[in-house]
């Protein structure tokens, strides 16, 4: 527990220390909010789907989280650079406990993040159901687990940054923009929909609209069981790749 | 404390440690010296449950690494040849940290943490976060935060790399003071020989993976009929330069390992 609790600790620590990268990381979905949200709004409402920042918000705030926890993860290989993965690898504690403590704690940094974006959305003129914030509050956290540790699971195997611009551009990128996050999902040519069903975050997207604004594309039960399960799965895999590390 | 027996590892074709046998005693200043490239990173690595030996057996406290992994993790303590603090937490959070990964209980926690950075004259610095500290603060710190557990042995690899002079000379008075007060055991490389000279009980000389003399400092320079313990390592080891094949061998080991976890 302990072990759990300082390295959760540590990443609460890091992340209330470095404001610029809170502010940087804030600044893509504040773009794409007022960018595409009011930008498209209008073309949206003439299709006669209703209003575009209502149904962009929830994409917005699923963003945030995708991108600050994929980051949270990938930090890892900046412990790899800078030396303290080394540290943490001779600690005489299981090595799961670590990469849990880590992940938590990558979560946690993502779900405030995530609620700041909230928060902006509202400013924005977005206006959830508020009655549904417990279960937005889940769909978050699951979403935060499911990334952060598939952002560990990938810096395990990384051993620079070399491949981090990979995994961006080709698996991150592509996360986000077939997830649903910034269209809805009921209309779109099969093989697309085939992708946006894979792609976990399609699920978060889906779960965290379902909860504030209504609207459904999986359901909300279907949401949560795909969410919960892959957060075990990437949870495990995480684990497994992360103890299997070799200075 | 230390017991290294028929030591090997290999990595494909390379040998990079063939079959190395030494012990170290309780207490004992013990300095492992080598051209770079000679098996001491790799050795240090198996030593402390790092690195699966290919063959051979180590003890550890009288355990074996390989069996006892956590028992013997918490029986020493040990300084990377590259830094391994994190930046942004300040040098009381770095040591706090490490207390809570060893289980050492709070209140003792702090009560070594204190001793520890006064010793190493970092006390009132401690608020401050460790990206704003000196190489050789860096290094100080990383040998208190060693010393926390209150470890049985204390390897330290290349501690004093990049240091001035006189940082140097008093990090390994430091080093004695507790090799003397706690009774901990020590396992150092370093390329300085003067300072092998002065602070090693014993030395022990590996190249291209073998031990080729062990003894005390005296010893040697008796073996190989020398003045000064450079000049004995020289005579051991010869001339030669090798430091760049051994640091791109170490780059395609990464390499390889990199791919073959990918796919």
């Amino acid at each position: 527990m302990t072990t759990i609790y300082i390295l959760w600790l540590r990443q609460m620590k890091r992340y209330v220390r470095s404001r610029s990268r809170i502010v940087a990381s804030l600044g893509q979905p504040l773009l794409y909010l007022f960018g595409l949200g009011f930008g498209f709004s209008h073309v949206y409402e003439k299709a006669g789907q209703g209003n575009y920042i209502q149904f962009l918000a929830p994409g917005m705030i699923a963003m945030t989280i995708l991108f600050t926890s994929i980051f949270s993860g990938i930090e890892l290989i900046f412990d790899r650079q800078f030396g303290f993965l080394k540290e943490m690898l001779v600690a005489p504690v299981p090595r799961v406990l670590i990469m849990l403590g880590r992940t938590l704690g990558g979560a946690t940094v993502a779900m405030i993040q995530g609620l700041i974006v909230a928060v902006i959305c509202l400013l924005a003129g977005f206006r959830p159901d508020f009655g549904a914030i417990p279960a937005a509050l889940l769909f978050m956290l699951l979403m935060a687990i499911v990334f952060t540790a598939m952002g560990t699971a990938i810096a395990s195997v990384l051993s620079d940054f070399q491949g981090f611009q990979m995994v961006m551009n080709f698996l991150v990128m592509p996360i986000f923009f077939l997830s649903g996050a910034l269209f809805p999902l009921n209309n779109v040519p099969g093989p697309m929909a085939l992708i946006a069903a894979l792609d976990p975050l399609s699920y978060g997207v889906d779960g965290l609209r379902t909860a504030l604004i209504g609207t459904t594309h999986f359901g909300m039960g279907t949401d949560f069981l795909v969410l919960s399960i892959l957060s075990v799965v990437f949870l495990v895999v995480g684990g497994k790749l992360f103890s299997r590390i070799q200075l | 404390m230390i017991r290294a027996e028929h030591l090997v590892k290999t990595y494909g074709e390379t040998e990079a440690v063939r079959d190395i046998s030494f012990a170290v005693n309780k207490g004992e200043i013990f300095a492992f010296l080598g051209p770079n490239g000679a098996g001491k990173t790799t050795t240090i690595k198996m030593l402390t449950t790092l690195l699966r030996p290919t063959s051979g057996k180590v003890l550890i406290a009288g355990l074996d690494p390989a069996t006892h992994q956590n028992e013997v993790r918490r029986s020493f303590g040990i300084v990377f040849q590259d830094p391994s603090l994190d930046d942004e937490l300040t040098a009381w959070e770095n040591m706090d940290l490490h207390g809570a990964l060893y289980g050492v209980a709070r209140r003792l926690r702090h009560e070594r943490t204190e001793m520890l950075l006064k010793l190493f004259e970092l006390w009132e610095r401690r608020k401050d976060q460790v990206k704003k500290f000196s190489g050789g603060m860096k290094r100080r710190l990383e040998i208190a935060r060693g010393l926390l557990h209150t470890p049985k042995i204390i390897f330290l690899d290349e501690p004093t790399l990049g240091l001035d002079p006189q940082t140097r000379n008093q990090l390994w008075n430091q080093v004695k003071t507790l090799n003397e007060q706690e009774q901990v055991t020590v396992f150092l490389t370093t390329h300085y020989m003067e300072e092998a000279d002065r602070v090693a009980h014993r030395i022990a000389i590996i190249d291209h993976g073998s031990i080729v003399a062990q003894g005390t400092s005296a010893e040697l320079k008796q073996q190989t009929g020398t003045e000064t313990l450079e000049q004995a390592f020289l005579a051991l080891t010869g001339s030669s330069i090798r430091s760049e094949s051994a640091d791109s061998a170490d780059a395609m080991r990464n390499m390889a390992r990199m791919w073959r976890k990918s796919r």
